[in-house]
């Protein structure tokens, strides 16, 4: 797994690539808390990501709860197959906000 | 495809009583190959090989790469952690709630924050329909609850490997349909590999890829549900009608048998 982070406008890109599973996930939510706690508005990138498990995706929910404690923008970007049914699964795409493009981010 | 679970002339034992004969099966990653079969066809022992509960008397099991009859205890608590277990009954502690149940493998196998545990817990048990239900103790719980808390604590670590012993035993047939329903979304979503033991036709049908029907310890055949449903195997067409077993009676061995025991 790999986390790349770059700037689009005025959020953070916090790109998610491979495979996020209980080993990782933890980093993930360090990085994903720090940008949080920096005020920062985040995009969660996907679209490279090809498996996140439930530890992923409770540490997506757990940033996403601080996310709105801060009152910062938080969206997942561009999820598609397997992680995208896992966020069906658990219906979690009923609580994030999820976007198809980082450009939709923008209007 | 390379299988997943690969079985190669399984013979097992229960002292001197031989239960299985020379059992092939290979599962492929992302399978639900159901095991069927009367009482006593020798279906839990298979599981509990697949398990590495039972070591083979003979033949070869190999599970994810991992040849069961010697692999090594810490390669076997690596291989366990990527296996999920759902027992009959549900099988909970009965002296923990429910969500400390479900929670038990991943505090035992992971240095996850509570908080993140916390989540997963509940995740899962929304998925189970079991929202609310974390702090009751699972002598509060019906049957068909028990066996949906045990098949989130199956879950909990994401397993690539389900197995699941009699899901939709004892359940009305509601719960049961619910409970097939599930079992294929985990399947989607998280593409596990998933070994049922049922001897539910219905649900059977409506779940396998493959069907893997056991008869006495003997494996009579493994097809798809159309190809088990079109078998011109009178046993197996007996099973599927619910007939009974109408087996001819040798009446001298019969007569010895009740006199003699033997």
């Amino acid at each position: 797994m790999n986390i790349d982070i770059t700037d689009f406008e005025q959020f953070k890109v916090v790109k998610l690539t491979g495979e996020v599973d209980l080993h990782n996930s933890r980093e993930v939510k360090n990085v994903l808390l720090d940008e949080v706690d920096k005020q920062h508005h985040v995009l969660v990138d996907f679209s490279e990501l090809d498996y996140i498990d439930s530890s992923g995706m409770a540490t997506l929910v757990e940033a996403f709860n601080r996310s709105k404690t801060k009152q910062v923008q938080f969206h997942i970007v561009g999820a598609v197959g397997a992680p995208l049914q896992v966020l069906k699964l658990t219906k979690l795409d009923s609580v994030f906000s999820l976007l198809d493009s980082i450009e939709q981010a923008k209007g | 495809m390379t299988s997943i679970i690969s079985i190669d002339n399984l013979d097992a034992h229960y002292d001197d009583r031989q239960v299985l004969f020379d059992v092939n099966l290979q599962v492929n990653p992302g399978e639900i190959m159901v095991i069927m079969g009367g009482s006593g066809s020798g279906k839990s022992t298979l599981l509990k090989h697949l398990l590495a509960l039972k070591k083979p008397t003979q033949g070869k099991i190999q599970i994810d790469g991992h040849d069961i009859g010697s692999i090594s205890s810490k390669e076997l608590k690596e291989l366990r952690k990527k296996m999920g277990v759902a027992f009959q009954g549900g099988a909970l502690l009965s002296s923990l709630t429910v969500g400390d149940n479900v929670r038990l493998p991943l505090e035992h196998n992971t240095n996850l924050d509570t908080q993140t545990i916390d989540i997963m817990v509940r995740l899962k048990l929304e998925l189970m329909n079991l929202a609310g239900f974390e702090n009751l103790m699972p002598a509060e719980l019906s049957g068909g609850m028990l066996k949906r808390a045990g098949l989130a604590r199956a879950v909990i670590m994401d397993p690539r490997i389900l197995c699941f012993d009699e899901p939709s035993a004892g359940l009305d047939p509601v719960t049961s349909v619910e409970l097939d329903e599930l079992i294929l979304k985990l399947r989607e979503a998280m593409n596990m590999t998933m070994i049922i033991v049922t001897h539910e036709l219905e649900s059977a049908f409506k779940i396998a890829d493959r069907i893997m029907v056991l008869f006495d310890g003997k494996v009579a055949m493994v097809g798809t549900p159309d190809e088990i449903r079109n078998s011109d195997d009178k046993r197996i067409q007996n099973l599927i009608n619910r007939k009974s077993r109408d087996e001819e009676v040798d009446g001298d061995a019969y007569l010895k048998r009740l006199v003699t025991g033997d």
